[in-house]
């Protein structure tokens, strides 16, 4: 049976409100959908940033002086969650994925664009729920990760409400893969082979399948543990002969997918965005594809190098340690993969260029702590130390965030029209770059000296090293403000961008910008070769 | 400009695309069923854990009877039987005969679903007595409101059928097929259920 689309119809424009109302409303266009996502992530990552500036306001001095013990739990509960959840993952994912993978594909929208429209709108209600829940009787403490004991014994109706909002986060999320998967198999245009598209396709095919895979599980891990806080039953109690440790393999069984989640569309935005600014083909499209598909199967498996200090067997320890190291392999192939991309090419250093060096650059680095952390004796001396914590903001801010700045450079001309400035995009990128390796390198010596994390005080002989981060956080929160100036700005009156301001080859760029609504004026163009840079020009030759 | 002659150069592929597709509704519906699979993985695992690790503390009552799930079992079985016979009748635009079958599959449901609460009201445990107590009731549980869940879609679809050339036709299954996938995969989910919790 055959189903027709008629974007008319299902967008049904006459009763859509026009203009940038249309953001507000149940918008069923994947373009609108994707921005949407993208600046109300935004704004959630405003906050959690003032929630990490308070933090590290706090830590500036050896004593809790700015804020009370069980406030800065709070604190650094809501902008655990609040980056990851509301920040990351929707932007990373649901932003870019959903206002590219459509064109993509060459189709005229999402394969489910009113589930598509439910997935967005559970974002902003279960965020603000969760940014109330400080307003009623106190947040969260027991981290982004939500152990019990620690969850059990915390004041209640904040963990309660955490729960809530991660599991409709989580819903979202599900909602978002299935929709990606289906996208991206079954919506293709024809004549178009899976080999044959953007590297991102393969990123977010490779992230749905994790997040259908793994966050289900982490779904019923709530529920469960949300029955031992409101039911007084014993699941992760040991009090009541409850088990911690299957809590911790349950939930790191969604978390460390979780990283992947954040990671692997960043790979594929940042293959999208170093061809075109380098003019070259991608290096290695095959193993490219392959170390995707290595990284989510071996992803799903290696869960438990988070809880070496768990009481994990030695068999359990020797198996993750294996699994971990191997996945250093694929994640290196893309590193050379990338690198070989930019060797001998025609660069441009403009700021969605640096921000993707960048990210090579922050992401070697967090990789390689990565590797160390997976190494038994070396993580049981360091864990839960702020070493772990400058390896995982080496991976996501370092590695994710700067991709998403990368990204918005990049799309900013197709979403506007309009051009960023560039002046000011480079100096964003100085300053971020400079006051994010600040902020947290010396977190590293930290914690190898053993300070540990999530804890308000510490020994005054880390007070210089924490001051100097305190600086670099200082630096990472002012290099928003040319961000912000820069994009109000190029909104009302940048310069023209024209239709293919990179001159690139991927679909998204064969269509005006901005898009109209049906995406294509005529046929979806078929890309049978969106990285052929350099092949044209020989033909013209 | 290069990229604007490839352009041009792809434009001439003029033939019709997307304007209509195949319906990947199924395809949308299985990609769930999977994810609400591995919500069950998670709890068997969780289940699995605790009786290899947590043992049963001293006076603690953790005791199952077999008839009512067994006879649970097979009303699930007959039922996901039912609903075929359903999908058949309605494939040779029986509509009667269809809705007949379906009201019978929800009635087995229910049945089931009756079964599980006299089984819950006779149980020597409660919910929070000890660890196994709390991970039956939130297994059996969890099985139950899925089970309610498909009863509801079951009567909704038999509704629907109520005439021919309504809603629900031979020309248009899709509600019935994905109704019918989502009560096997329940089924399926309690076969599984069963042999963990009541025959291990």
């Amino acid at each position: 049976m055959t189903i027709s689309i008629d974007p008319q119809k299902t967008n049904n424009e006459s009763l859509q409100p026009k203009g940038w109302l249309r953001y507000f409303s149940f918008s069923l266009d994947h373009k609108v959908i994707g921005i949407q996502y993208l600046v109300c992530g935004f704004l959630f990552y405003l906050i959690g940033g003032s929630l990490a500036s308070a933090i590290r306001i706090e830590l500036a001095s050896p004593m809790s002086d700015f804020m009370p013990r069980d406030v800065y739990n709070q604190v650094l509960t809501l902008h655990g969650t609040i980056m990851i959840f509301l920040w990351i993952v929707p932007v990373v994912n649901g932003a870019f994925g959903n206002y590219l993978i459509p064109f993509y594909v060459g189709a005229r929208d999402m394969a489910f664009p009113r589930l598509n429209a439910v997935a967005f709108w559970l974002i902003p209600p279960s965020g603000l729920m969760l940014v109330a829940s400080y307003f009623v009787d106190g947040a969260a403490q027991a981290g982004w990760t939500a152990y019990p004991p620690l969850s059990i014994t915390t004041p209640q109706s904040g963990q309660i409400i955490w729960i809530l909002s991660v599991l409709l986060l989580g819903g979202s999320s599900i909602f978002g893969g299935i929709n990606f998967i289906a996208t991206i198999i079954k919506l293709r245009r024809p004549g178009l082979k899976l080999m044959q598209l953007p590297m991102y396709c393969w990123a977010m095919l490779g992230t749905s399948l994790l997040v259908v895979l793994s966050t289900p599980v982490l779904a019923g891990t709530l529920i469960l543990l949300s029955f031992d806080i409101i039911a007084n039953t014993g699941f992760f109690n040991p009090v009541l002969g409850g088990n911690v440790v299957v809590y911790q393999h349950l939930f790191w069984f969604y978390s460390h997918p979780a990283v992947y989640i954040m990671v692997l569309p960043a790979f594929g935005l940042v293959s999208e965005i170093l061809p075109v600014h380098a003019r070259k083909p991608l290096f290695g499209y095959t193993t490219m594809v392959f170390s995707i598909m290595g990284i989510v199967v071996l992803g799903l498996v290696v869960w438990a190098h988070h809880m070496f200090t768990s009481g994990t067997p030695p068999w359990m320890r020797l198996f993750f340690t294996i699994a971990t190291a191997f996945i250093a392999v694929p994640t290196g192939i893309k590193f050379f993969n990338w690198v070989a991309t930019l060797w001998g090419g025609k660069i441009s250093i403009n700021s969605a260029m640096l921000f993707s060096c960048g990210f090579i650059i922050n992401f070697v680095f967090g990789g390689i702590t990565g590797v160390a952390l997976a190494q038994v004796p070396f993580d049981i001396h360091v864990h839960d130390t702020y070493f772990v914590v400058a390896h995982f903001h080496y991976i996501v801010y370092g590695g994710t965030v700067f991709i998403i700045f990368s990204s918005i450079y990049h799309w900013f001309p197709k979403i506007t029209g309009k051009m960023l400035n560039e002046k000011l995009g480079i100096l964003h990128f100085i300053i971020t770059f400079i006051g994010f390796n600040l902020c947290f390198a010396p977190q590293h010596w930290l914690g190898l000296n053993g300070m540990p994390r999530r804890v308000a005080e510490y020994d005054p002989q880390f007070q210089f090293v924490n001051q100097i981060s305190s600086l670099g956080a200082l630096l990472m929160a002012i290099s928003t403000i040319p961000f912000l100036i820069n994009v109000f700005l190029s909104v009302r009156n940048g310069k023209d961008a024209g239709d293919n301001p990179w001159n690139a080859l991927t679909p998204e760029w064969l269509t005006s910008s901005p898009p109209p609504v049906e995406n294509w004026e005529g046929e979806a163009p078929l890309v049978e070769e969106p990285y052929g840079y350099g092949k044209n020009i020989s033909e013209r030759k | 400009m290069t990229t604007l002659d490839s352009s041009k150069e792809i434009q001439k592929n003029n033939f019709e695309v997307n304007e209509t597709h195949e319906d990947f509704r199924m395809f949308g519906l299985i990609t769930f069923l999977i994810a609400d699979g591995m919500t069950f993985a998670g709890f068997f695992a969780a289940y699995l854990t605790y009786k290899a690790v947590n043992p049963l503390p001293d006076g603690a009552i953790y005791e199952l009877e077999l008839p009512i799930p067994t006879l649970n079992t097979i009303l699930l079985l007959v039922s996901s039987a039912t609903f075929h016979k359903a999908g058949k009748a309605l494939l040779k635009d029986k509509n009667s005969e269809s809705q007949k079958w379906l009201f019978f599959t929800a009635f087995l449901g229910i049945i089931f679903l009756i079964c599980q609460l006299f089984e819950y009201f006779h149980l020597p445990f409660g919910l929070t007595d000890n660890l196994f107590a709390s991970t039956f009731y939130a297994l059996t549980g969890f099985h139950g409101l899925h089970v309610t869940l498909g009863t509801l879609m079951i009567l909704i679809i038999a509704w629907q059928s109520r005439i021919k050339g309504g809603r629900l036709t031979s020309q248009n299954m899709f509600p019935l097929e994905a109704v019918e996938l989502y009560w096997h995969f329940v089924d399926g989910i309690w076969v599984i259920l069963f042999i963990i919790l009541y025959l291990l």
